[in-house]
Order: structure tokens, then C-alpha cells, then sequence
């Protein structure tokens, strides 16, 4: 366990020391949402209806910005292998990089949501909904994540491919994080979608991370 | 004491190369390792043993699979037949306790350039699950001419200074063998006599290294297997 806490300060201090390729995911996710309203119009119904979808996309796109990085460089500078050499089973290794990731890519977006959707018009309600749905989609968009990130290690143009491989796997988290918050504003029942995003967070928390390391081993071998 | 075998790739020859040792306990030994890269076998049939208190000099052309070798004795690769093992053991049946007492440093340096020399060291030690209290650090990093430079991120360095925080962590590291990949490289004359004295240090000690260099190396107990 001590280890997995070392991976995550060890990764949290590279992250502090280079803040701008971090600062890059979040501000994309902040632009993207901000340019919409703008684009759109002072329509309060229409941006209320598309709120949801649009605040999840971005959430999506901006979370496979910082994707490749996760394990990318420790490839390149032989870090990884240290690892992989290391007196401590891989599996508690990539969960820890999987945390970092999440805790520098996927928390600052549950922390930024109720900002973002202030501009769309969103009722307070629907701001924990969206709060809530992010706070357990973000660390499964993380996870899968991983995998991609693991299995496209040291292939050239990785990143495209990594995006094929990952969007599908995204597209659930997707349906139900949104339908969630569109589902409140109109007063249904959202205790389905929290189930399904909770049992979507429960797999993945489950079964990537022996994944990943998985990969990971095969693309140091 | 120089005893130079020359390996020639030939199916199920031994190359021997171990003197008798007064502890058993501690040995790396191969069994008829075949290594394939591709469509090329680089060697097929290698054995070797090491015990304790001895350094294997492995030798030979450029592409001739040496790193290859010490890869598949590290485990990070895995070998096309024949097995690694470490006290009696396949290295594959508790590899976290064969990791504990492993050192690999390979070609890249595997130091993160925006953290400091003496962070480096911590967090490979945390990862490491080896005791380092900065005092220690600090003394390996001042042993090997840092001093002052303990507090600059890695990027500053020179790639002969980094090498030397190389060589603060296999001081630091507390690992019985050591798998080196060109270890000379980059090295100065004076670095190159001062890592000769820590390699000696850890052979006296009782420990196992295994390095590859295209340089002589001046240690006692060496035994060099020509690939």
C-alpha cells in the first residue's frame, strides 16, 4: 500500500513541477463549455436542455487530452521498467498512476461543474446531480482509460488509435451521467443511472487495473 | 583473476564459469537460455552460474544480444526456452522477492528530469521499500561529487552526472545483484575508478554483479563470458 501512495506523490509532485500539460486538459474542458452558451445564444430553456450532454462531452474529450500521458513518459525515460523491477506487485503500481490521473484530470472537472453550470442556467438541484455523476463517472472515464493508454505504449501515432479504442468504451458512462442530470430537470427518478454508474464504477475498479498492468508488462517485454 | 570463455551459440553448450563458492545460498544461475529477436536467434543454449562475491563481465560485438541477455536475467523479458534462477528457484515463481534483491539500471536512466537528485533517490527507495533517511541520501549523492548539485531537478545535469546519482542509488539500493547495462558510459576517469571501487565494495560484501562494457574493467573476481 505504502507504494501505491509513493506512485501518487510521486506523480502529483511531476505534475506540480510541469503544471501547464494539466492546465491544458482543464482549460479545454473550461473553454469548450464557455464557448457554448456564447455560441448558442441567451436561449435559457434550450441551454438548460443541452446542458447536461454538453458538460459531459467535454468532460470526455478533455479527460482523452491527458490520457497518453499517464504512462508515456515513464515509458520513455525507463521509468516504467524500474517499476515493473520493483519489490511491489504492478497492479498496486498502475492503480496508483490510475488515482494520480484521476486526482489531477478528473477531480478539478467535479470541482469546476457547478461554475459551468451556472452559465448554462442550471438550478441547484441539477448542479449535485451533475456534481454527483461526474464524481462517479470521471475515476471510471480514468480507468478504462488506462487500458488504452497501456496497450498504445510506444506505437507511433498511439494517440489516434487510443481514442478508437476508448470512446466505445466511454459511450455508457456517457448515457447515463448526462441522462442522470437531464432526467432530474424533468423530474424523473435518477436512481437507475446513479445504479448504473455506480456498478460501471465498481467493475472497472474491479478488473482494469490487472488489466492495465497487464498491458503495461507487455509493452516493456 | 581473468577467466575468459568464449561463448559460442551452440545448442546445450554449458559455459561454466563459476569458481567453487563458500555460500551456495547466494547464486543467479541460467539453464540453456535461447534468445530470439525477430527472425535472428542471438544465442541459443547459454547457461551460466554466479555466486556470491562475483562479477560476470559479459562481452561482445554490438547486436549481439548482450542487453537481450540481461534482460531475460532481470525477467523483464522472457526467455525463448531455458530458465532463470535465483537461490535454487525459478525467478518466475516469487518475482517480487527475486526484485528485492535486483538492481537492473539499463540505457535509459529511468531518472525523472523535472524532480531533484535527491528526490530521485527518495522515490526509488520509496518504491524500493528501502529505509533512506536524507542524511544517507545526501552522503551517496556527496560520495559521488554532487555535493551542491542535490537540490538542481535532473534536467540540469550532465548525463556524467547523472550516472553518478546512478551510482547513489546502488549504494542506496541495498540489492545482493546487480544487472548493469554499460555502466562506464558517459562516465569520467575519475567516476569510471570511483564506480570500479563501489563495484569492488559490493563484491566484498558478498554481493552479485553482472555488467556489460565494452571497456576492461579493472575488479577482481571477474569472470567474462564472450557472447
Amino acid at each position: 500500500m505504502n507504494a501505491m501512495f509513493a506512485i501518487i506523490h510521486r506523480d502529483l509532485l511531476l505534475v506540480m513541477r510541469r503544471k501547464s500539460e494539466v492546465l491544458t486538459a482543464v482549460f479545454f474542458f473550461v473553454v469548450v463549455t464557455s464557448l457554448f452558451p456564447l455560441g448558442i445564444g441567451a436561449d435559457p430553456a434550450l441551454l438548460k436542455k443541452i446542458a447536461p450532454g454538453v458538460i459531459w462531452v467535454a468532460a470526455l474529450l478533455s479527460t482523452l487530452l491527458g490520457l497518453h500521458r499517464m504512462f508515456a513518459a515513464d515509458y520513455q525515460d525507463g521509468a516504467l521498467e524500474q517499476l515493473a523491477l520493483s519489490p511491489q506487485p504492478m497492479v498496486l503500481l498502475v492503480a496508483g498512476k490510475i488515482i494520480a490521473h484521476w486526482i489531477v484530470c478528473g477531480l478539478p472537472l467535479v470541482v469546476l461543474a457547478p461554475i459551468i453550470g451556472i452559465q448554462f442556467d442550471l438550478d441547484m438541484d441539477s448542479l449535485y446531480v451533475l456534481m454527483a455523476t461526474l464524481l462517479l463517472g470521471t475515476p471510471v472515464l480514468s480507468l478504462l482509460g488506462s487500458i488504452g493508454a497501456a496497450l498504445t505504449l510506444g506505437l507511433r501515432g498511439g494517440s489516434v488509435l487510443m481514442s478508437l479504442l476508448i470512446l466505445p468504451l466511454y459511450i455508457p458512462v456517457l448515457i447515463f451521467g448526462a441522462g442522470a442530470v437531464y432526467a432530474n430537470s424533468v423530474g424523473l427518478n435518477t436512481s437507475g443511472h446513479f445504479s448504473l454508474l455506480g456498478a460501471l464504477l465498481i467493475l472497472a475498479l474491479a478488473f482494469v487495473p490487472w488489466v492495465s498492468a497487464a498491458a503495461v508488462k507487455i509493452a516493456i517485454e | 583473476m581473468h577467466a575468459v570463455l568464449r561463448f559460442k551459440p551452440q545448442p546445450y553448450m554449458t559455459a561454466n564459469i563459476s569458481p567453487t563458492s563458500s555460500n551456495p545460498a547466494m547464486a543467479l544461475e541460467a539453464r540453456g537460455l535461447c534468445c530470439v529477436r525477430g527472425e535472428r536467434q542471438l544465442f541459443a543454449g547459454l547457461s551460466l552460474s554466479l555466486t556470491a562475491g562475483h562479477c560476470l563481465h559479459v562481452r561482445g560485438e554490438n547486436g549481439v544480444g548482450k542487453t537481450s541477455l540481461l534482460r531475460i536475467l532481470t525477467g523483464l523479458s522472457k526467455p525463448e526456452s531455458g530458465e532463470v534462477l535465483w537461490n535454487n528457484e525459478a525467478i518466475s515463481v516469487d518475482p517480487l522477492a527475486y526484485h528485492r534483491e535486483l538492481l537492473f539500471l539499463g540505457h535509459k536512466d529511468a531518472l525523472k528530469e523535472d524532480l531533484t537528485a535527491l528526490e530521485n533517490l527518495q522515490m526509488y527507495a520509496a518504491l524500493d521499500d528501502v529505509a533512506l533517511p536524507d542524511e544517507k541520501a545526501l552522503a551517496a549523492l556527496w560520495r559521488f561529487g554532487l555535493r551542491g548539485r542535490e537540490n538542481l531537478p535532473v534536467n540540469y545535469l550532465s548525463a556524467g552526472q547523472k550516472r553518478r546519482v546512478l551510482m547513489a542509488r546502488m549504494l542506496t539500493r541495498q540489492a545482493r545483484l546487480w544487472i548493469l547495462d554499460e555502466p562506464f558510459n558517459a562516465l569520467d576517469l575519475q567516476a569510471v575508478q570511483e564506480l570500479q571501487d563501489l563495484i569492488g565494495e559490493h563484491l566484498s560484501a558478498g554481493g552479485l554483479v553482472i555488467l556489460t562494457s565494452h571497456q576492461v574493467v579493472s575488479i577482481s573476481n571477474v569472470q567474462v563470458l564472450e557472447l
